[in-house]
């Protein structure tokens, strides 16, 4: 048995919206183990957001347990959740949020230049490494308006990669992408799933589902679905067996 | 975080906004070069008038007749006859603070040599008065006491009085001129002394025995003034004392009566004249800081912009990790770059509008270190203080709307 990543038990988010209480998240238990590859779906309103923001620790659950590689989130405060998001997690976005007119590499390093302990040589190293993994060792002076979408996302899964992190998240992170483009981007992660890189993937598309190894559907903020994916299907397969675009 | 990476990511933005960043640093280098421009220029009146004083010697002390405030109707001191010869002779015996002291007496009148005349003042005087007022001779020697004594018509002329009466270029030294129809003969030529500070050529004067000047030319028995020099500056205020005593004495004042005399010294004279620089320059330096300070209110103006600009990036930089921490100095190593540029923008060019104001004004100008450093560090509390509330604001955003934040 790999060891857990995540352990949420009866985990509840309450907002307070004038004098009503909205309960966004109604006590959800799960746990993630290391090396999966977890699709957290639902529509609008089902609570998903508010599940991103505290698996990527930028905000904290009203009650309940939410553990990430072994520490309890709750009760630290801002800076500690900081280095929490800094050490443990790679964030990547549907926007891809990238630094505009700045590098490829700078982007990447991005991370390690909030971790005191990294220095600048070892900072450009990991950066250029992880733009490699991303198959984009040759782009590394480009800025992103220099990078198709499909670039900048590869960029910002090599910033997400960089700290070396004990989980990816994706938020909707082919969201903004065509369908060959988005497939490209799955087969990227499966390939970094294979290497043993945990990752949770948040979105709304259920053929991104499909390349997952496990599935977790949220309604109106209770888990009404979980369960493994038997059969899971390869995006580089998927992406091959797309008609060829004429040009 | 490290601080040398805090350094190049604020560097990176500015470097990245070159225009706005240099916008946004304009007020700062205007602000910073006027105050060093306006302290240099002020500084600078303030020394020539210093050294015009001194030239005209530093321990000299003037005693004329007449107090300031005097009666209703008050006459100007010149015109007060209460100062004699005998006053300078108690003077000259009692004191003890003073190496020189002659008498004068003044009057205009036209210089002429043939078809050639100059209206100009002649002064009436012993030798001594030389030495008082620190002036060498051109060419030529001064009278002696015995021609004072002989009341002699001989006298010496100033630069501009020889370039006037004798515009051939000959030499004056035994010519006979005429002032005011008496015949005198030059026996010398004082050193050239140019302008004074105040725009009087010093160089317009006619100088001769006192006594000649005093029976022969004015026909009066009082003087216009006393001139003494003190043994050393530091002697000069007691001297004042000094001699103040030694008048009211002889004039037998009575202790509530008021001086029928005013002693003067160099150096309350420099401090009339520097108090007025001084105001001056204290005028220039509050609207020169005031630049400053709406250089600073555009400062925050800019950062205020930069922060809601990068709303979506500070999102970003906190959702990777960096603490509020790091934010808020990220935004106020910025506004300290942007103000320490452009104060060094500033000090150079403060330094080269001061060069451009001696070379071609032709002001006099002194660059007081002081006003380097305090210019440069108000820019530095200027980038901390307007950036602070920025950065701070930047700091307390909330990871999650700035990341949504479009």
């Amino acid at each position: 048995m790999n060891k857990d990543i995540i352990k949420i038990e009866n985990l509840k988010r309450e907002f307070t919206m004038g004098n009503e209480i909205v309960h966004a998240l109604k006590g959800i238990s799960f746990t993630i183990s290391e090396g999966e590859f977890v699709t957290i779906m639902g529509s609008s309103g089902s609570g998903k957001s508010t599940m991103l923001n505290i698996l990527g620790c930028l905000d904290q659950p009203t009650s309940g347990l939410y553990q990430i590689d072994g520490v309890s989130v709750k009760d630290l405060n801002r800076n500690q959740l900081a280095t929490i998001r800094n050490e443990k997690i790679g964030f990547i976005f549907q926007s891809y949020n990238l630094l505009a007119r700045t590098s490829a590499l700078e982007n990447v390093e991005l991370p390690l230049l909030y971790n005191s302990k990294v220095s600048t040589d070892e900072r450009k190293e990991r950066a250029f490494k992880a733009l490699e993994m991303v198959g984009l060792g040759d782009r590394m002076d480009h800025t992103p308006s220099q990078l198709s979408g499909g670039q900048q996302q590869r960029v910002a899964i090599a910033r997400s990669l960089v700290n070396n992190p004990v989980m990816i998240l994706a938020d909707e992170a082919t969201g903004n992408l065509d369908t060959r483009t988005s497939y490209e981007i799955m087969s990227l992660f499966q390939e970094l799933n294979e290497k043993g890189i945990t990752i949770t993937f948040v979105t709304h598309e259920p053929d991104i589902a499909t390349f997952s190894s496990r599935t977790i559907v949220l309604k109106d903020g209770n888990i009404i679905k979980d369960y493994l994916n038997k059969d899971i299907q390869s995006a580089a397969t998927e992406l091959a067996s797309l008609p060829v675009e004429d040009h | 975080m490290r601080l040398l990476n805090l350094f190049k990511i604020a560097f990176k933005a500015i470097v990245l906004n070159k225009i706005r960043t240099l916008l946004t640093m304009l007020g700062i280098i205007i602000g910073v070069a006027a105050v060093i421009a306006m302290l240099a220029i002020g500084e600078g009146s303030k020394q020539s008038i210093r050294s015009t004083i001194s030239s005209m010697g530093s321990n000299m002390i003037t005693i004329r007749p007449g107090e300031d405030d005097r009666g209703p109707a008050r006459g100007s001191g010149g015109d007060v006859q209460t100062l004699t010869y005998k006053d300078y002779e108690e003077i000259k015996g009692k004191t003890t603070l003073l190496n020189y002291i002659t008498p004068v007496v003044n009057g205009s009148g036209q210089v002429i040599n043939g078809a050639n005349n100059w209206p100009s003042t002649i002064f009436g005087v012993n030798p001594e008065y030389l030495d008082i007022k620190v002036v060498g001779l051109q060419s030529g020697s001064m009278f002696t006491d015995a021609e004072v004594q002989a009341a002699s018509k001989v006298v010496l002329l100033g630069q501009t009085v020889v370039d006037n009466v004798f515009p051939d270029g000959e030499d004056p030294i035994g010519k006979l001129v005429r002032f005011n129809s008496i015949p005198f003969k030059v026996i010398g030529v004082l050193e050239e002394k140019g302008e004074n500070t105040f725009g009087q050529d010093q160089d317009d004067v006619v100088i001769a025995p006192f006594s000649t000047v005093q029976k022969r030319i004015l026909a009066i028995d009082y003087l216009n003034q006393i001139m003494a020099s003190a043994t050393s500056e530091d002697d000069a205020p007691e001297a004042v004392t000094q001699v103040t005593e030694i008048l009211r004495s002889r004039h037998k004042l009575l202790d509530n009566e008021n001086d029928d005399f005013t002693v003067r010294s160099m150096e309350e004279l420099i401090s009339t004249f520097s108090s007025t620089s001084e105001m001056l320059t204290v005028l220039l330096v509050a609207v020169a800081g005031i630049s400053l300070l709406i250089g600073g209110i555009g400062i925050m103006n800019i950062m205020y912009v930069s922060v809601k600009e990068r709303t979506k990036e500070i999102g970003l930089r906190m959702a990777v990790g960096g603490k509020g921490s790091d934010i808020l100095m990220q935004f106020l190593i910025e506004a300290i770059l942007i103000s320490i540029t452009g104060g060094l923008i500033g000090v150079t060019l403060g330094l080269g509008s001061t060069i451009f104001i001696e070379k071609f004004l032709h002001w006099p100008t002194s660059v007081a270190m002081y006003s380097i450093i305090i210019s440069f560090a108000v820019c530095a509390v200027t980038g901390i203080f307007f950036g602070w509330y920025p950065a701070k604001k930047a700091a307390a955003l909330d990871p999650i709307t700035a990341l949504r934040y479009e």
